[in-house]
């Protein structure tokens, strides 16, 4: 038996990523000013990015994929990262958690991310969870004196513990099934005996998603969602709501359509109820909210419960759409989180949504920008929102999803009440109280990049849905 | 590309039209606010310059097909099959260039009106009159949605943010209500999209004929948006609230121009795309017009807000509007095109009178207004030209189009047309009992001492007045755009026969 040292091409993103991880960690020590951190952290992450041009191909024995898919997927994660990176400089400062774990914590929180999209074996696909999800567990109670930070961490914790409880159930059904946890090997056992209304191959699937529902947050696995995302450091919200979730919807994607390809029918009849009762909920709920990142809570379920329908249509057309619709929720979504960061400061919250009475008035072009973010989440057009939610209805009704999509477009007007609401405050009111707004150059660059991508795709699509559409042309 | 004619203009016309009040605007942002004249200014220039240019459309407009003209195209989204596809023909051309009068008339209304964030304020005017015309020229589904959308945006801030008291209601209902409508569209345009085979090329898919059932889903899917925009009866309830608490020129816009894309929409997509749909749904589409016609009507006597009244009289004259479209013969839809203008000049013209004395008193009230004429004689003339101009008076443009429009209704069913020349009969009374109420009463006590209209007024209502007359007394010029479009439209409206409406056969298709 000759030991043979396997193929690092496709790895060697999550090599580099690691590394800098590592050296940040190491770096903390010596280096005093963390924003230096925060920009290495940065670069690190655009080195990274660099990388993924020349890598694809499968290693370590068919485990690990690089394959289109993994690489939107991870382009997404970077953006996540280096724009939560860019928005934390300055909040966590005022926070007084200046920390510089924190960057290298994101750096490792995403190294798992990309994992899990890479991921072509169950147990490859659960050790990236579990890193994501370990790191993610700390950056959401790092307000270690905010009692409502360590709330959202404990909570995070117990709930992701179940979650990977019930992930690693399914795998074990699913491997005393078939004996093995190659996804590939798995639909081909499934195909090759016949396992298709096997009642533990349903259940293996059901548990499936569940643990991807809890990743997404997806209704009826929604309830941390709301107390996390409105404990945890406003930056980590946002960094949350789009990382884990992307990454989610990756291993989901990629998990249902290869290992359960045949009994597709049996998981799109679970998800269906999930995506309409996560717009459902999502939408009606957010009505109700009084505290902004709560609202921004319920919304990122709502948009869990429309980029599932790209899923659900189980093509290549839909997880394009799927796919294009987490990159622009990635800009809207961490944009209108950088303008919540902003009425941070000193001794005044600037969550709840009185708050921005008058914004308009004595913030306009911060007003403007949120404005943008706020019908971009509606889905006005000529946002980016409505191309997303345009890709994904188009690739549903094609599949004969029609109803469904009716049913969501009259959530998204549902939607359109509270998201404009936030606009009716900025514009429509006067200002109650005097609220100042925090301002530095790496907040500046986020909001400049996330505004100018918001627009840009709205306007001239075709760049990010051409490469959707070629990233998952080999899937 | 022979079923178009591309534009032969030294500049793109079309898109001059749409995008130089959006540049109007990204230079606006660029000068400080303080300088709140300079802001004016440019404003006013952009929009005139929008005007000038656009009037070629209608000295150049070939009036002798009903081809599309002045086409642009451009390649968009390949990966959709998108373009950027621009053309008029004789149903969207006129709309075109009230639009474009419309937003030099806003900007002049609103000069001493708008106090309040005064940049946005004129940001927001360009930026709406530039997608109304966006929606109006666009001959790409894409495209015409996200112009019909990207409307909303603006339109939103403008009633609510420098409205009257009630206002964050009646934008929040304006917005529902039309997205509601937008999005079941939507969900129609994507069908017929992928029905069609990948395409969203408009003059493309009327060349396509689809089964009955799935034109008739369509046709209700289109409705949603098209009916809420008219507005038709019952989905008008948004119109008096926001017609009531936008600004004048907020006012101005929905009735001269934005109340417009809905007839639009059922001229330029209902008709042609879904004929068969279309003549089988006459009915209810004559219901709904002259529910609208007489209850609007007797809904305005009982109005004391002078601003809701009128915005009722609109429902009741969009009425008129449809009737004529689904008449589906010549007279109707010329008229129902004539009037769709007619309509936006009067009522655009009386919501900039009731602006002005609103902007002396801050009052809307019928009753604290009255005898007028005393302190105000030049103003009570202009109002007396638009007053009888609504109620449809021969020698004024609104005899013309009501008259066709009654005319197709009669010979469509002559039921309808009785009905509908009750609602000219409600509306000469509503009108000339509100005359009488402003002009002719004691002089209120509020009213005495107001100053007549000063010069930018008699500037900004003048060019109506002309319209009015001009196309009361000799509306040739005006139809003449119309004939051979309307012809071409009713040629593809009658070609196919009759269908039944059977609806045990469609729920059984439904089913499966």
């Amino acid at each position: 038996m000759n030991f043979q040292l396997p193929d690092i091409g496709p790895v060697i993103p999550e090599i580099v990523m690691t590394g800098i991880a590592l050296i940040l960690l190491t770096a903390e020590l010596f280096i005093k000013n963390k924003k230096v951190l925060a920009f290495l952290s940065v670069v690190g992450v655009c080195g990274v990015a660099s990388t993924l041009i020349v890598t694809s191909g499968i290693t370590f024995g068919g485990m690990f994929i690089s394959d289109g898919y993994s690489t939107f997927f991870k382009l997404i994660f970077f953006i996540n990262a280096i724009l939560s990176i860019l928005i934390s400089v300055k909040y966590i400062a005022i926070e007084k958690v200046n920390f510089g774990e924190y960057y290298s914590l994101i750096l490792f929180s995403t190294l798992g991310m990309m994992i899990m999209a890479s991921a072509s074996d169950l147990i490859v696909l659960y050790l990236g969870l579990e890193l994501m999800a370990l790191s993610t567990y700390i950056l959401a109670g790092f307000i270690r004196y905010d009692i409502r930070s360590n709330e959202a961490a404990l909570k995070y914790f117990l709930l992701g513990a179940f979650s990977s409880a019930f992930l690693l159930y399914g795998i074990s059904i699913i491997y005393g099934l078939t004996g093995t946890t190659d996804l590939k090997a798995i639909a081909l056992y499934i195909t090759k005996h016949g396992l298709t209304g096997n009642p533990s191959l349903l259940l293996s699937m059901l548990l499936f998603a569940v643990a991807f529902g809890f990743k997404i947050a997806a209704v009826p696995f929604h309830m941390w969602a709301p107390d996390v995302y409105e404990g945890a450091p406003t930056s980590i919200t946002a960094f949350m709501s789009v990382g884990p979730k992307a990454a989610g919807f990756a291993a989901l994607g990629r998990v249902f359509m290869i290992a359960f390809g045949d009994i597709q029918i049996e998981w799109t009849t679970v998800l269906i109820p999930l995506s309409i009762l996560s717009m459902a909920v999502g939408n009606i709920v957010a009505i109700a909210q009084t505290n902004i990142k709560r609202m921004l809570a319920y919304s990122s379920i709502a948009h869990a419960g429309y980029a599932l329908l790209g899923v659900i249509v189980a093509n290549n057309e839909g997880l394009a759409g799927m796919m294009t619709y987490l990159m622009i929720y990635a800009f809207m979504n961490i944009g209108a989180f950088a303008v919540v960061i902003m009425l941070r400061t000193e001794g005044f919250r600037g969550e709840d949504i009185k708050d921005y009475e008058g914004l308009a008035k004595t913030h306009p072009l911060l007003a403007a920008i949120m404005l943008i973010f706020m019908f971009s989440l509606t889905g006005i057009p000529p946002t980016a929102g409505f191309i997303g939610k345009l890709y994904v209805f188009m690739s549903a009704i094609d599949a004969g999803y029609t109803w469904l999509v009716v049913v969501a477009v009259i959530f998204s007007v549902i939607s359109a009440y509270f998201y404009l609401r936030i606009v009716m405050y900025m514009y429509m009111k006067d200002p109650k109280v005097e609220v100042s707004v925090s301002t530095s150059p790496s907040m500046n660059l986020a909001l400049i990049l996330t505004t100018v991508a918001v627009l840009a795709i709205g306007v001239f699509p075709s760049l990010l849905v051409d490469f959707a559409k070629a990233a998952i042309s080999g899937f | 590309m022979e079923q178009v004619i591309m534009n032969k203009l030294a500049y793109p016309i079309l898109s001059t039209i749409i995008f130089l009040p959006v540049v109007g605007a990204l230079f606006l942002l660029l000068i400080n606010r303080s300088r709140e004249l300079i802001i004016k200014w440019v404003a006013l220039i952009f929009s005139t310059a929008t005007f000038v240019l656009s009037l070629p459309l209608f000295a150049s407009f070939d009036k002798t097909t009903y081809k599309m003209q002045f086409v642009e195209r451009h390649e968009w989204i390949p990966a959709w099959n998108i373009n950027y596809y621009l053309g008029v023909d004789g149903i969207s051309v006129l709309l075109v260039l009230l639009t474009t009068l419309s937003s030099i008339l806003c900007i002049l209304i609103s000069w001493d009106a708008i106090k309040i964030k005064i940049k946005e304020f004129y940001i927001a005017i360009l930026l709406t009159c530039g997608a109304i015309a966006g929606v109006f020229c666009s001959l790409d589904f894409f495209l015409f949605y996200i112009f019909w959308e990207a409307m909303l945006i603006p339109m939103y801030l403008i009633i609510g943010v420098w409205g009257g008291p009630n206002r964050i209601y009646a934008t929040i209902k304006f917005i529902l209500y039309t997205l509601i409508g937008s999005v079941l569209m939507l969900v129609g345009i994507i069908y017929l999209y992928l029905y069609a085979g990948n395409t969203f090329d408009i003059p493309e898919l009327m060349t396509k004929s689809y089964p009955y059932t799935v034109q008739l889903w369509l046709f209700w899917a289109f409705f949603a948006a098209f009916a809420v925009k008219v507005p038709m009866f019952p989905v008008h309830t948004w119109l008096p609230d926001a017609h009531t608490e936008a600004p004048t020129a907020g006012s101005v816009i929905l009735a001269a121009i934005l109340i417009k894309m809905g007839a639009y929409g059922f001229l330029r997509f209902s008709l042609p795309l879904f004929p068969e749909a279309t003549k089988a749904m006459v009915p209810v589409m004559f219901t709904l017009s002259v529910i609208a016609i007489i209850y609007a009507g007797l809904v305005c006597l009982a109005q004391k807000d002078l601003k809701r009244l009128i915005a009722y009289s609109s429902v009741s004259h969009m009425g008129f509007i449809t009737m004529g479209i689904f008449a589906l013969n010549s007279q109707g839809i010329e008229g129902g095109i004539l009037q769709m203008i007619n309509h936006g000049v009067v009522t655009g013209a009386l919501f900039m009178c009731v602006g002005i004395i609103y902007d002396r008193t801050h009052s809307r009230q019928i009753a604290d207004h009255q005898g007028l004429s005393t302190p105000m004689p030049v103003y009570a003339t202009f109002f007396m030209v638009f007053t009888l101009a609504a109620i449809g008076l021969p020698g004024t443009n609104g005899f013309i189009g009501e008259f066709l429009t009654i005319l197709g209704g009669f010979t469509a069913n002559k039921l309808v047309g009785v009905f509908a020349a009750t609602g000219v009969i409600i509306c000469a009374g509503y009108m000339l009992w509100l005359y009488q109420r402003l002009f002719f009463m004691k002089v209120h006590e509020k009213v005495v001492d107001l100053p007549d209209m000063d010069a930018r007024e008699i500037i900004a209502l003048a060019p109506l007045v002309i319209l009015v007359f001009w196309i009361g007394v000799y509306p040739v010029p005006f139809l003449d755009f119309m004939h051979p479009t309307v012809q071409h439209l009713l040629e593809r409206v009658n070609a196919g026969g009759m269908q039944e409406i059977n609806i045990a056969k469609i729920i059984l298709e439904v089913i499966r």
